[in-house]
């Protein structure tokens, strides 16, 4: 066997690591170990840790805040949605999902290179009001889009009216109504979306580590830490924040993608700037720029209020503290000092102090 | 005929904005972060009002100097609680994430408290409407009212930031946070005061929403406070003077685009209003242009 170096070793433990979570549990959900509910939780779950490792690559590794990345998701969903209601006769499932995912991340993709192109001109808060602007545009968009199927073709009108189809027609996407009936389509690999799920989370996986650690990931990283200092050596700027931005907008496409197919109705309200916070909220808390805290963050934060739901109505309320508590407890230096000190007493000085 | 009453609308509601601005502006020039729980202390200054004057049965200017002084309050308790212990965190992320943190701690709190269902507003302001042009044209009185007071409220504003010691303390707080602490000027209480006038501010901006959209839910922060921080971001996060010019342009732009475009895209055409002004003028309306040296 070839020697591995560091970086390979690290990035086969991490797919190791889905591979063996996947399998536990898939036991667990096998031998009925796994409630309906948590059973139920599985696919979205998966969805969020591609939407967050996608995330990731934009606010950890490139430096920019995005807060329209449910945009990104909602042009995912939308068009993959409509390719497999357009394509439903046409092509067997299997292969049909396989291109929907494709067609997904390509549509979103282009989405991600097209506002990319204006945005990230801005800096800092700028950028991150206008992927929030542009997040709710699309929403507000695709709201009055209304797309019906007949024997000429597609048809598109911004109201139910104006979608002229002839008999025989059917209306697949209706304005805030939304798509119905995804799910149906694939009524005979529905049940496969988990593992689907997980195998999409290591193409993610994949992609991102590996951008991460090549050429272009140095040089995308470099222009995070020093704008200025990454120009004046040659490197540019706008490209690299580019490749990160549309990768990271194409992934969130695939999350999107998983995301419709696994609903009967699918509604453009969901994919609002809260869905994008979530998605940052577990970027962030998973630690920036590390991809499996990203991982951790999401697991622990999308189970934590299905576990709480013991409490009731008080759930959304302990999430609430829980996630200001441990942001304070993570960033505040305060909390860092009493911690690298506790962990000073604990390893009996040998820890060297943490960088912060 | 029509287009003075659309353009009245949308100065009304651009008022209300531009207060709600204000708070964001203010906070995110001193502090430099993004407060995005300011919305909701909007919604929790509005059901002050409502709970004092319908439970406990207090004269609507009782509740209003009520619901300024508990907004106040709770505006400083949140900044010492959970964002001073993250002001010199190394990614300024982390403050936004608790500021997210607290805008769900303060929905799901209301939530529990007053429940799901929407609450209608009690009528506060009561002032007779003026008709103009022998009748063709009619200004409601909180349209009058929402007017004068966010006039009212910016010229005292500015009064303050440019003429008394704890404004010009702000200024220089805003400018360099340190020097100003070496030339004596006490960071902590400027920033504490700051946040104390945001949060006021956002008690009237909830009484003057509510009053013009009688409906309250846990959640009526939310949306015009995410407006209200685009208006401040396109007249130039930081300045006074933008925050009230963008609120008014965003205000009229929404009723202009409700009305002559389409209802249903009117969000996206402010969002895109915003682009495009941001893409010719990178920092807003009035932002400063701050050169980066190496």
């Amino acid at each position: 066997m070839k020697k591995m170096n560091k970086t390979t070793k690290k990035n086969a433990t991490t797919y190791l690591t889905v591979l063996i979570l996947f399998v536990v549990v898939q036991t667990l959900s096998a031998t009925g170990n796994l409630s309906r509910l948590l059973t139920g939780l599985l696919v979205p779950l998966c969805v969020y840790i591609i939407a967050a490792v996608s995330l990731n690559l934009v606010v950890g590794f490139s430096g920019e805040l995005s807060l329209g990345h449910a945009g990104f998701m909602c042009v995912g969903a939308y068009s993959s949605a409509l390719f497999s209601h357009v394509m439903a006769d046409a092509i067997p499932s299997v292969p049909r999902f396989i291109l929907t995912i494709l067609v997904g991340a390509a549509v979103a993709g282009v989405c991600g290179i097209l506002i990319g192109i204006p945005v990230l001109r801005l800096r800092g808060d700028y950028l991150a009001i206008v992927t929030l602007a542009f997040g709710e545009i699309i929403k507000n968009l695709i709201n009055i889009l209304y797309v019906g199927v007949d024997e000429n073709g597609l048809h598109v009108a911004t109201s139910s009216a104006g979608i002229k189809l002839a008999p025989g027609g059917k209306q697949i996407l209706k304005g805030a109504l939304g798509i119905s009936g995804t799910a149906t389509l694939y009524k005979d690999i529905k049940d496969y979306f988990f593992p689907i799920g997980v195998i999409l989370i290591l193409i993610t996986l994949f992609i991102v580590q590996n951008l991460v650690n090549s050429r272009s990931g140095r040089a995308i990283m470099s222009t995070r830490d020093n704008r200025i200092a990454a120009e004046s050596i040659g490197i540019n700027v706008t490209k690299y924040k580019l490749l990160a931005f549309s990768i990271s907008a194409a992934l969130a496409g695939v999350a999107g993608v998983l995301y419709s197919h696994n609903l009967s109705m699918l509604k453009v309200s969901v994919f609002d700037y809260n869905m994008s916070i979530l998605v940052l909220v577990y970027v962030v808390l998973g630690g920036i720029g590390n991809i499996w805290g990203s991982i951790i963050a999401t697991i622990i934060l999308y189970a934590l209020p299905e576990l709480l739901r013991g409490f009731a109505n008080y759930r959304m309320l302990i999430y609430a503290i829980v996630l200001i508590v441990m942001m304070l407890f993570n960033w505040a230096p305060a909390a860092r000092d009493w911690r690298s000190r506790v962990l000073e007493k604990i390893t009996g000085g040998k820890h060297k102090k943490e960088a912060a | 005929m029509s287009f003075i009453s659309y353009l009245k609308d949308g100065i009304s509601l651009g008022s209300i904005y531009a207060i709600i601005a204000l708070g964001y502006t203010m906070v995110y020039g001193i502090a430099k972060m993004l407060n995005f729980a300011h919305g909701d202390v909007i919604m929790v200054g509005a059901f002050v009002i409502l709970t004092a004057i319908t439970k406990a049965g207090m004269s609507p200017l009782v509740s209003i100097l009520i619901a300024v002084a508990f907004c106040t309050v709770l505006g400083i308790t949140i900044e010492k609680i959970a964002y001073r212990p993250l002001r010199k965190a190394s990614s300024n992320l982390a403050v936004l994430i608790t500021a997210i943190g607290v805008s769900y701690l303060l929905q799901n709190l209301a939530l529990l408290i007053f429940g799901a269902d929407a609450k209608s507003f009690v009528t506060v302001i009561n002032v007779p409407a003026v008709t103009l042009f022998d009748g063709k044209l009619m200004i409601k009185g909180i349209t009058i009212v929402t007017i004068v007071a966010c006039i009212i409220i910016m010229t005292v504003l500015t009064l303050f930031v440019k003429k008394t010691k704890p404004g010009r303390a702000m200024q220089a707080v805003s400018e360099d946070r340190d020097a100003a602490q070496l030339m004596g000027v006490n960071v902590n209480a400027t920033i504490s005061l700051t946040f104390a006038i945001g949060s006021g501010l956002a008690a009237i901006a909830g009484l003057l929403l509510c009053s013009a959209y009688p409906t309250l839910t846990a959640y009526t922060g939310a949306m015009p406070g995410i407006k209200a921080f685009v208006a401040a971001v396109f007249g130039g996060i930081g300045s006074i003077p933008g925050a009230m010019v963008g609120g008014i342009l965003l205000g009229v732009i929404e009723i202009f685009g409700r009305a002559y475009i389409s209802s249903q895209v009117a969000d996206a055409i402010v969002f895109a209003v915003l682009i495009i002004v941001l893409l010719v003028k990178p920092t807003g309306l009035f932002g400063k242009n701050i050169q980066e040296k190496v």
